[in-house]
């Protein structure tokens, strides 16, 4: 019996959907009014005002994507900052890194700066950007590029450092001018870095935006949190943060289809087939 | 006046400073004068860690001397020299452009239209006999398959110098003899001048026109000059076992030998 639902490569899905049933069940088990006699707290309904109840949570969720279907603005918002600031928090970490690692000197001078900035905490720049940038979706994009900037550009910079002398080398004797070598060498070599980096700022620019709007805003998947804890509505609460996620994961998964594509000239290892 | 040298190194001095303590110094080669006729094939071989590399770096121009001069047929060489070709002892082709584009990467670089520089490339990688191998990327390819996609790399752009640098040193021995007897074969229809470095002696004199012994470093130079004067076309397995090839072997051993030893008693003490 245990033969054949033993975790192996071909259940491997079951086993996590399982999982996740688990949780919820449990979930559910823990906190349903008079299911199980209250043990941890005074009366009955108090598991379920704190952590709210799956059934009602995913009522919620179906609420809010086929019933009132008034979620997708806010889906739509949020989508739209982190792609802004993902987008160009990415491209100007490209473009700083390839520039640094290319001129050691301007490196040298500004290496303190790019340390102190990267190690400043910068959730407490999002009231100063709501001041400049305004409650829109502005101070949003603004908060998730400070975010996602050093992550791409630390890893830029490292990848165009790690360049393999020899293929510079070669490069060179084969005639390569130096632009060439920046769009044929280096910028090839920095990808495989900036696409391990990507899986985190794709996710830190989300934090970005619904941090952002967790703080000030009048639209966004945040701003409906922000709403039902205000009126310690616990399962609005848990159902945004249940959308928050699936959303975070199919980004993740946009980005790791893009990187299968555009990186197949990576060694994998281990690529033989079992008989 | 007879014809420029197609490639002449005079009294060339290398020093390199440590980057840390810059009082440290090592002189790689110092006082070598090396030159290689048009259509000469050249070998040097030496002790390990003599400075063969730094040698043919300054002859791409990869490296400028310390002291010391380099010319390209007669012309003075200023930065990289656009006349050779440079076959890397390490892996040197792109890892993100498969087997076809890196052949194809030197053409681009100069600009040749795209259908003819794919052309070229693809005439060149049924040479070295990877016709059918052209969209791998070079982590599927074997090691020798990949020496030989530099070599049509190196060669699709017809150099006048061609500079190798241990190309084989990687490979088992089989494979070696057979892309030794490959690269004469394409030397001997095209007849460039090729500076081939070394550590193998049977490699060097069953290749070469001339084989130049380098002393031990560090300052190493020349000590001894050798003309091999056996027939052409030459099989480079078959060619060991003429008598003149083991009278050569053992002539350049007797002078190779002392330095060898002398480098590997460096190299304990170290």
């Amino acid at each position: 019996m245990w033969r054949h639902i033993q975790p192996n490569a071909r259940n491997l899905r079951v086993w996590q959907v399982g999982l996740l049933v688990a949780v919820f069940v449990f979930w559910h088990v823990m906190t349903k009014p008079g299911l199980i006699p209250p043990f941890l707290f005074d009366n009955d309904d108090q598991a379920a005002f704190f952590f709210g109840e799956p059934l009602k949570v995913f009522e919620r969720i179906w609420n809010w994507f086929f019933v009132a279907a008034d979620i997708y603005g806010h889906l739509w918002i949020t989508l739209l900052e982190t792609l802004l600031a993902f987008g160009i928090g990415t491209v100007m970490g490209l473009a700083m890194g390839l520039w640094l690692a290319l001129s050691p000197m301007a490196a040298a001078i500004l290496d303190p700066y790019i340390k102190a900035l990267n190690s400043m905490p910068r959730v407490i720049l999002a009231p100063i950007f709501a001041v400049w940038f305004g409650l829109g979706v502005a101070s949003k994009v603004a908060l998730g590029i400070t975010l996602v900037f050093f992550i791409v550009f630390f890893n830029v910079y490292q990848g165009v450092k790690e360049v393999s002398p020899v293929v510079l080398a070669n490069a060179r004797m084969l005639g390569a001018t130096q632009k060439q070598l920046l769009r044929h060498v280096y910028l090839p070599s920095a990808t495989s870095w900036v696409f391990s980096s990507l899986h985190t700022s794709v996710g830190l620019a989300f934090v970005g935006a619904v941090v952002g709007e967790y703080l000030g805003s009048s639209s966004g998947v945040g701003y409906l949190i922000l709403q039902a804890e205000g009126s310690f509505d616990i399962n609005t609460v848990m159902a945004g943060i249940l959308v928050l996620t699936i959303f975070a994961l199919v980004l993740d998964e946009v980005v790791g289809w893009v990187e299968r594509r555009l990186m197949k000239w990576q060694p994998r290892s281990g690529e033989t087939e079992k008989l | 006046m007879t014809a420029p040298h197609a490639l002449s190194l005079q009294d060339v001095t290398c020093t390199f400073i440590s980057r840390d303590d810059r009082s440290q110094r090592y002189t790689a080669v110092r006082d070598v004068t090396l030159h290689v006729a048009p259509g000469e094939f050249v070998s040097v071989v030496g002790p390990t860690g003599c400075g063969k590399s730094t040698l043919l770096n300054v002859a791409a121009g990869l490296l400028s001397p310390s002291s010391g001069s380099v010319h390209v047929f007669g012309e003075p060489l200023q930065g990289i020299n656009t006349r050779a070709g440079y076959m890397f002892q390490a892996e040197s082709l792109m890892p993100w452009r498969t087997a076809l584009q890196n052949v194809m990467a030197g053409l681009e670089f100069r600009g040749v239209p795209p259908a003819e520089a794919r052309a070229q490339a693809e005439d060149w990688l049924r040479r070295v006999g990877l016709g059918a191998f052209g969209d791998r990327y070079p982590h599927q390819l074997s090691g020798g398959m990949r020496k030989r996609t530099s070599l049509a790399q190196t060669l699709v752009l017809d150099p006048d110098i061609i500079l190798m640098d241990e190309p084989f040193s990687a490979l088992d021995i089989q494979t070696r003899q057979l892309m030794e007897n490959e690269v004469l074969a394409l030397w001997a229809e095209k007849r460039k001048a090729v500076l081939f470095i070394t550590h193998d002696l049977d490699e060097a004199i069953a290749m070469s026109d001339r084989v130049v012994v380098m002393s031990a470093g560090p300052g190493s130079h020349p000590i001894g000059e050798f003309t091999i004067d056996l027939p052409r076309p030459r099989d480079v397995a078959e060619v060991r076992v003429t008598p003149r090839f083991v009278e050569l072997h053992q002539a350049i051993w007797g002078v190779l030998r002392e330095e060898v030893l002398k480098g590997y008693q460096q190299q304990l003490a170290a």
